[in-house]
């Protein structure tokens, strides 16, 4: 049902377990193959609010599997330009696509040099084997 | 006496295998400091005869509903409590059961709380409600609390004819939950609803009893719609009992219904333990607090029931949790479930109309003034009579019939103002005695 | 199964009413029911074999042995059941005249001074519904106190274990406080210096089981309660684990100022599906005039209710609280007197037992002596042959009995928490590791047995993410047309008379 581990290289990560694909002036988040296997299943997305401020390292939202709740932590601050609906009408696709299809929402960066304090794939993967 | 199973045989090959010499071993880890040393100070342990005699006689020593007639209501109600009731509630499996949280194990208990719940939705007209809360004054509280959530605001308004204890319960729990709690006065015995949309005011939510505490009708639709206009979430006090021939909350705009179930399925016992019932209109379901059972489908795809949405609870949201409740009142629910399938729609409603016109007989049997001759009373109805209401119940007892409960405890003006209560179970023959007596008390 | 819905026919009632020759009184047309409810319409006889099917796919006490930690699911006795019923208590209303209930407060008085002696403190409230109402009555507690002292703004945090079950942080949250965690050390205790690097000036106080979740007794609670009391703070006492040690070690002598106790755990109450509980509090003399109201009061041969408690934090529940469970709690304790102790003797020598034959089968996280309680882990069959704790579960409950708590407390992966309780026997136990034994030998041999368990229920293992994905939390009248119709027109009843 989820997708094989991987954690793209084009993308950027945050110790939390969330990415981000930096897109010029804005950004798409989402959690990582580890947190949505850790979650299991997942049966709800809670969003933001649209055109609302998220903070780096705070939550914008949470995820629900039947046994475990967590919050979606920001890697980087900005305004939310984008919800995906699909994550929340079938949030079976954050574990399906976590990285794609598993997107959960679009900013536009309030502070682009925060890109510089996130990880690259290479240094996530090495906290995940720290873990 | 004891429940224990442990003889000298297994304790001595219970402890080798442990590999200690001595019972007292086993609690080595215990600091001396505060090891208990002595024997508790506790009567001597007694037989079961001697202990079923000596409950027995402190029961004796209570006048209950089977001694003395009584017209005692206020919130607990002597309703008559249906033998299946009891036959269900004494299978083991029921009693004994933990909280369904292995639902292979616990299909009974699981499809029965749906049921339950189903019922619930049916007699208050929404769309979810949970297990069950603890009565019907903490059942307030989580309303409130599902309503600061929900609208960001913490205010509430309580209508002063909302249930004394009700109110009471609810500013408790006000200061840990950060809100405002204000009060409404009631004209005549009702709530204006013009006065109800003026406090509401950046108020989360609007509570009102339906039949309230005086047994007055109150102009509910026009209170919830007062509650809307403001925007403050109209949540409905409800009598399990009155939903029968009173129209259910979710069909006149309200948010949330909540109450006191002890009318349907339970003993009055002494104030408990009940169940309080809460129930809402879909768009709160993540916010309910405790248990929701769901339905859902097993490997083979048989239908099924689990506990379900139990990220909102404790033991998985933990300090964000809608609730720190755990345990509840699932048996006593359990007990409302069997007695409202005992009566089905028809005898509920024969119920209501019953209580209704006894409710009426007595009135005028009593020929007492009424303390609000223009509201329509469902089960409940206050007289006055002529002076200390307190002294009257006195002598009424002396005279062999508890007549009712002395407002003036909870209410400014009223010492001479008595709530008389009158279920299915009194009968006309009955009210005349109750009448005879107050005669003579209140010549 | 069918639901009781399915089992409707309109037309059919079990109930009947007394019904009299009076007007009719009716409601305005406003407020008067406009559609009947669809409640279940059943023969007496097809409620009864509805019911009675429902029990048969229920497991309690009753048909065997159910060792969920923190749950103390210990024989209910009979007896209780018996003197609940009494009319004297079961039908007495409670705004009934003190002088016409002196039993029922008198019993109520008699189980509070029990309460205060096996917890050694002070003043007791018999309010609180369940432990985690006790909880936030504790909390509300300490908030009055500190206000009393003029501290309210400067005592906002209470601390609670990782291991504490989730009602302590969510009753910290409902009770206004702030939330901080203390860690545990490797032997289970708490984390000494985590603990005096955290508690200052502005700690409320500290939320503790003591056996904790592990079933382990904190080896330094003399030190823990130093460290609080010196910071002003206090010390609340979470009476789930109280069966390991009633007459062995009293919680007010720990240091604790506040505790709440699960009659429904320690004290026998049937836990009846879900509730009801009873989660009395007893505090040290310093919190009585704080406790809700009313108090139950003796005077000289008499007792009341005192309502003239100026400082009283208000009232939790109605009336004095779940009468019903005092009754039974009140008679479990009468049958044992002093010798509740031999009752938490025999629970800690049960858990010990079956902790000594089963530490070799599956991880052992803490290597010590237990009290009442044990946490195992299944990680190595996880890691080994991908059978997770909750398969484990499920597939005992082939082998006859109810799987222990899993999952819980969180420090520990794979968690199984198992707690006998001291009213089962050896061969129970013997059985209870033998069915363990044999599922991590299945691990290895056999896994897929385990994980499409359980076979031998009324239902396979049930899909509760679909459940919580749809919710569907009633039954859909809409669905079947012929049972959503309104109901017949009863047949009339016969009408008597007057009287």
């Amino acid at each position: 049902m989820a997708a094989e581990e991987s954690y793209p290289d084009n993308l950027r990560y945050h110790a939390e377990h969330d990415w981000a694909r930096i897109e010029g002036d804005t950004a798409t988040l989402g959690i990582t193959w580890y947190a949505q296997d850790a979650l299991g299943e997942l049966v709800h997305f809670e969003p933001p609010e649209e055109g609302s401020s998220v903070a780096k390292d705070e939550s914008y939202g949470e995820v629900e599997s039947v046994k475990a709740v967590s919050e979606v932590i920001a890697p980087l601050s900005g305004e939310v330009v984008g919800i995906n609906a699909k994550a929340v009408d079938e949030p079976e696709t954050i574990n399906a696509d976590p990285y794609e299809e598993g997107w959960l929402v679009r900013i536009r960066l309030s502070s682009p040099d925060e890109v510089d304090e996130l990880l690259d794939s290479e240094a996530y993967r090495k906290l995940l084997e720290e873990q | 006496m004891s429940y224990l199973s442990l003889t000298d045989a297994d304790r001595e090959a219970m402890l080798a295998a442990v590999g200690v010499a001595s019972v007292d071993e086993l609690f080595r880890d215990i600091p001396e400091g505060v090891r208990f040393r002595r024997e508790l100070d506790l009567e001597p342990a007694l037989s079961e005869p001697e202990l079923v005699a000596h409950l027995s006689e402190l029961a004796a020593r209570n006048v209950d509903a089977g001694k003395e007639l009584s017209f005692l209501g206020a919130g607990i109600y002597d309703h008559y409590v249906p033998a299946v009731v009891d036959a269900v509630l004494s299978r083991g499996e029921f009693l004994t059961a933990y909280t369904p949280y292995q639902p292979e194990m616990s299909q009974g208990v699981l499809q029965a709380i749906f049921e339950y719940q189903t019922v619930i939705c049916e007699l208050t007209g929404m769309d979810v409600s949970n297990a069950s809360g603890y009565d019907g004054t903490t059942v307030a509280a989580d309303a409130c609390f599902v309503a600061k959530h929900a609208t960001g605001r913490e205010r509430v308004v309580l209508c002063e004819t909302l249930n004394p204890q009700v109110r009471q319960v609810v500013k408790t729990y006000a200061p840990g939950f950060g809100l405002e709690v204000v009060e409404v006065p009631h004209h005549g015995g009702v709530t204006d609803p013009d006065e109800l949309r003026e406090a509401s005011a950046d108020a989360a939510c609007v509570i009102f009893q339906q039949p309230n505490f005086f047994g007055c009708l109150e102009p509910v639709p026009d209170l919830a719609a007062a509650a809307n206009d403001a925007g403050a979430l109209p949540v409905a006090h409800a009598d399990l009992a009155s939903l029968g021939v009173l129209e259910a909350p979710g069909a006149y705009g309200c948010a949330l219904a909540i109450g006191e179930g002890q009318s349907a399925g339970n003993y009055q016992a002494y104030g408990g333990p009940h169940y309080g019932f809460i129930a809402a209109r879909s768009d709160f379901i993540r916010r309910m607090p405790g248990r929701i059972v769901g339905e859902t489908t097993d490997l083979r795809g048989e239908r099924g029931y689990v506990l379900t949405l139990q990220t909102r609870e404790q033991h998985i949201r933990r300090e964000k949790a809608t609730s720190n409740i755990t345990t509840n009142q699932t048996l006593l629910a359990l007990a409302g479930l069997v007695h409202l399938s005992w009566l089905g729609p028809q005898g509920l409603r024969e119920l209501g109309e019953t209580c209704m016109a006894l409710g009426e007989y007595a009135k005028d049997r009593l020929g007492l003034p009424l303390v609000f001759p223009e509201q329509t009373t469902f089960k409940e109805f206050a007289v006055r009579v002529g002076r200390s209401a307190k002294e009257v119940v006195r002598e009424a007892r002396a005279g062999g019939v508890h007549p009712g409960y002395a407002l003036g405890r909870d209410y400014a003006g009223l010492d001479d103002a008595l709530l008389v209560a009158v279920t299915e179970k009194r009968t006309p023959a009955e009210i005349d005695r109750l009448a005879d007596v107050l005669g003579e008390v209140t010549r | 199964m069918k639901l009781i819905f399915e089992k409707s026919k309109p037309g059919r009632r079990a109930g009947s009413l007394p019904r009299y020759e009076l007007p009719k009184a009716d409601v305005p047309e406003e407020l008067r029911r406009r559609t009947p409810p669809r409640l279940p319409e059943i023969s007496e006889p097809d409620l009864v074999r509805h019911f009675t099917a429902l029990a048969d796919r229920n497991f309690g006490v009753d048909t065997g042995f159910y060792p969920l930690g923190s749950c103390t699911m210990k024989h209910n006795p009979r007896v209780n059941e018996r003197v609940v019923s009494l009319p004297g208590f079961r039908d007495l209303h409670p705004y009934q005249e003190e002088e016409a209930s002196q039993g029922a407060l008198e019993l109520m008085w008699r189980l509070q001074e029990i309460l205060a002696e096996v917890c050694g403190l002070h003043a007791v409230s018999l309010q609180p519904a369940a432990g985690s109402q006790g909880e936030l009555t504790g909390l509300m507690l300490m908030r009055v106190y500190f206000a009393d002292r003029g501290e309210a703004d400067q005592r906002r945090v209470v601390m609670t274990a990782d291991t504490a079950h989730g009602t302590n942080p969510a009753s910290v949250a409902m009770a206004g406080f702030e939330l901080q965690k203390v860690g545990t050390d490797d032997r289970g205790n708490l984390d000494l210096a985590d603990l005096r690097a955290k508690v200052d000036e502005r700690t409320a106080g500290l939320m503790l089981t003591n056996p904790s979740t592990l079933g382990l007794f904190d080896e330094h609670i003399e030190e823990v309660s130093a460290i609080f009391h010196d910071a002003g703070a206090l010390l609340y006492y979470d009476g789930a684990n109280l069966n390991a040690v009633c007459g062995i070690s009293r919680p007010g002598d720990m240091g604790f100022d506040i505790v709440h106790i699960n009659l429904h755990k320690t004290f026998s109450q049937p836990h009846g599906g879900g509730g009801p509980g009873g989660g009395p509090i007893a505090v040290r003399d310093v919190l009585e005039p704080f406790l809700p109201v009313p108090a139950i009061v003796r005077e000289s041969d008499a007792f009341r209710l005192d309502y003239d408690r100026p400082q009283t934090i208000g009232k939790v529940r109605g009336f004095c609280g779940p009468f019903g469970v005092f009754v039974r709690s009140y008679a479990f304790i009468r049958s044992y007197g002093p010798g509740l102790r031999e009752m938490s003797e025999a629970a800690v020598l049960n858990a010990n037992y079956l902790l000594a034959r089963l530490k070799d089968v599956y991880d052992l996280p803490f290597d010590r002596l237990c009290m009442h309680e044990f946490v195992l882990s299944a990680r190595n069959l996880k890691r080994v042959h991908g059978i997770t704790a909750l398969d484990v579960a499920k597939r005992l409950m082939d082998y006859g009995v109810h799987p222990p708590t899993i999952y819980f407390p969180l420090i520990v992966p794979e968690a199984l928490m198992i707690e006998p309780t001291e009213t089962e026997a050896k061969e129970t136990l013997d059985a209870f590791v033998d069915a363990l034994r044999a599922i991590a030998a299945e691990a290895a041999s056999a896994p897929a047995i385990i994980r499409d368990a359980p076979h031998r229920r009324p239902v396979r293992r049930l899909d509760e993410v679909k459940a919580a994905k749809r919710a569907v939390v009633k039954y859909g009248f809409e669905q079947h047309p012929d049972l959503g119709q309104a109901p017949a027109e009863g047949k009339a009843v016969e009408v008597q008379k007057g009287a």
